[in-house]
């Protein structure tokens, strides 16, 4: 049987310069994967090959047979989350909304099949007490429901989510994990996780990919989360370490990736700390 | 004169319509203009359209295709020069400095009848022909339905960046033809009725908007209704046996409609934010 998401041998970057070197992931139904890795890594990459966004320059990439730009509809995207301002004339209903209908020309007039699906999403995620409030007004977790009922409007096989736990308290954190955790196990969503920051999705995480500096190691937290793995990855020595049942890396220059708040920005590859930021705007 | 028979004369007559015309199409692109931050954008467009009716009179003797023509070179440049907010700034900033130099050089290249370049700067609501509203009528039409297409990409793109290029929006594109038609909105109405009421009717309506309403065609609702009531009360104001010009009473209005809701606002806001914390407790 093939996976859900197949790479193999995919090489991307920008401007000649690759960020991912030959990749091979495939990921199966109903996978929850972290994607690891430090800024610049490739990670932002990844989702953007996967949205067909970028085209790898060597290798391939199919989701459920498909080329990634004929497979927009199979796919739930979460972006790397930006504040709202108070005054936004938008309620989270109508940013929810926009992800079904935004790319439709016309005003936003809401028909009732819309309505019916929009408020089903918003039951889903916990959101529909507070979707008639403005966004801006929101809690950066209610924001991240939002994001989420959002993406999973049209009922997408593969779910991708950039950081969606940054600037999130513990318990908003826990809140978005368990339910992603919850709608893959009901659904068979497979979903691909980015985040600095493996502790508080490390229960539900069925395997990890570890990016850095385009090359990859994927397994299960137990095989990759491990000094010898990511040694060799960094190749240079790194320290993983098991505190208080959390797990820590420890880079060369004795930064922590792994705890709370904490942005590893790795000074000895010579990456592009910034890049995954610039590609955006590309 | 009173008022009733002010209105029975055609000058009055045309002030009214394209003053409603201005004020509908500038209302509806307010909250856009707001939401996208690009007020400095309207300050540019309003501006350089003296620079394109300066050209106009210099290459074809009429000041009005110049300005046009140049509206759409003015939102070529300030687009393609770059789409992040910090970085359109110095762009429009660059190519009004500019462009306004070029203007003065044109101008001082031109030996006829100035005047019909330098009005532009201030305009005259009074002084406006049949065949000016026709114009103005026909660009309203075409900017209204360009934006009633463009609506939802729009507002998506403006408030989702990056989900809306992930869903296929080609969002670069779309911030060119939005400044386009800003920017022939702009430089049409500044021909009318001067850079000032333009920056009014432009930037106000949906700065008032932002303070009152949530949704999106609320907002765009409320700031064609304050374009409107500013405009055409002014109007109605200013002929009503005053030697005060309309752009006073109607820069007058606006603003007062801008400082009552920034008076009302909060305690909307407050409003919201209890009844939110309600809901949230409900669930």
């Amino acid at each position: 049987m093939t996976a859900l998401v197949e790479l193999s041998g995919v090489t991307a970057g920008y401007g000649g310069r690759p960020v991912l070197r030959d990749l091979d992931v495939a990921v199966e139904a109903g996978e929850f994967i972290a994607v690891l890795g430090p800024n610049g890594s490739g990670k932002t990459t990844l989702i953007r090959v996967l949205l067909g966004l970028l085209e790898a320059s060597e290798g391939s990439v199919a989701i459920d047979g498909l080329e990634p730009r004929h497979a927009r509809h199979l796919i739930g995207y979460v972006p790397q989350h930006r504040g709202f301002d108070a005054d936004l004339p938008l309620r989270g209903r109508d940013l929810v909304e926009l992800g079904l209908t935004g790319t439709r020309p016309g005003l936003p007039i809401r028909r009732t099949g819309v309505r019916r699906q929009v408020d089903e999403v918003l039951e889903l995620v916990g959101a529909s007490e507070f979707a008639a409030a403005p966004v801006g007004l929101l809690s950066g977790g209610e924001q991240q429901r939002l994001r989420i009922a959002q993406a999973l409007l049209g009922d997408p096989r593969l779910l991708l989510l950039d950081e969606p736990l940054l600037a999130l308290d513990p318990g908003a954190q826990a809140g978005i994990t368990e339910l992603i955790d919850e709608r893959r196990r009901s659904t068979g969503l497979a979903v691909l996780f980015v985040t600095h920051e493996i502790n508080p999705i490390l229960p539900v995480v069925d395997r990890v990919l570890y990016l850095v500096d385009g090359r990859a190691a994927l397994g299960r937290p137990d095989e990759v989360m491990t000094t010898e793995t990511l040694s060799m990855l960094y190749g240079a020595p790194v320290e993983v370490l098991d505190v208080g049942g959390r797990t820590l890396v420890l880079a060369g220059d004795g930064e922590v990736n792994g705890l709370l708040g904490h942005h590893h920005h790795d000074h000895e590859h010579g990456f592009d700390h910034d890049h995954d930021d610039e590609a955006r705007h590309h | 004169m009173d008022l009733g028979s002010y209105l029975a004369l055609p000058f009055a007559q045309h002030a009214l319509i394209a003053g409603t015309l201005i004020a509908v199409t500038c209302g509806v692109l307010s909250p856009f203009v707001l939401i996208r931050q690009m007020a400095f954008a309207v300050h540019g467009a309003a501006e350089l359209s003296f620079t394109g009716a300066a050209a106009g009179l210099v290459l074809f003797g009429d000041p009005v295709i110049g300005a046009l023509c140049g509206s759409v070179v003015v939102a070529g440049l300030i687009g393609s020069l770059g789409d992040r907010p910090r970085e359109r700034d110095s762009s429009i900033g660059v190519v009004l400095a500019g462009g306004l130099g070029l203007g003065v050089l044109l101008l001082s290249q031109y030996q006829g009848f100035a005047s019909a370049a330098t009005s532009i700067l201030f305009g005259d609501i009074f002084a406006i022909s049949s065949g000016q509203i026709w114009l103005l009528v026909v660009l309203a039409v075409l900017v209204l339905a360009g934006l009633s297409l463009l609506y939802r990409p729009l507002l998506f793109a403006s408030v989702d960046p990056e989900l809306a290029s992930a869903s296929g929006i080609p969002t670069r594109l779309l911030g060119i033809a939005f400044l386009l038609l800003l920017a022939v909105t702009v430089t049409e109405a500044a021909q009318v009725v001067g850079t000032l009421l333009v920056l009014s009717l432009a930037i106000i309506p949906g700065a008032t908007a932002q303070r009152l309403a949530t949704a999106p065609l609320a907002a765009t609702a409320v700031s064609v209704g304050v374009a409107l009531v500013a405009t055409d009360g002014g109007l109605l104001l200013a002929l009503n046996g005053t030697t005060v010009p309309p752009t006073v009473f109607v820069t007058g209005i606006s603003v007062s409609a801008y400082v009552l809701a920034r008076l009302v606002g909060p305690r909307l806001a407050a409003r919201r934010a209890r009844a939110l914390e309600v809901a949230r407790r409900l669930s």
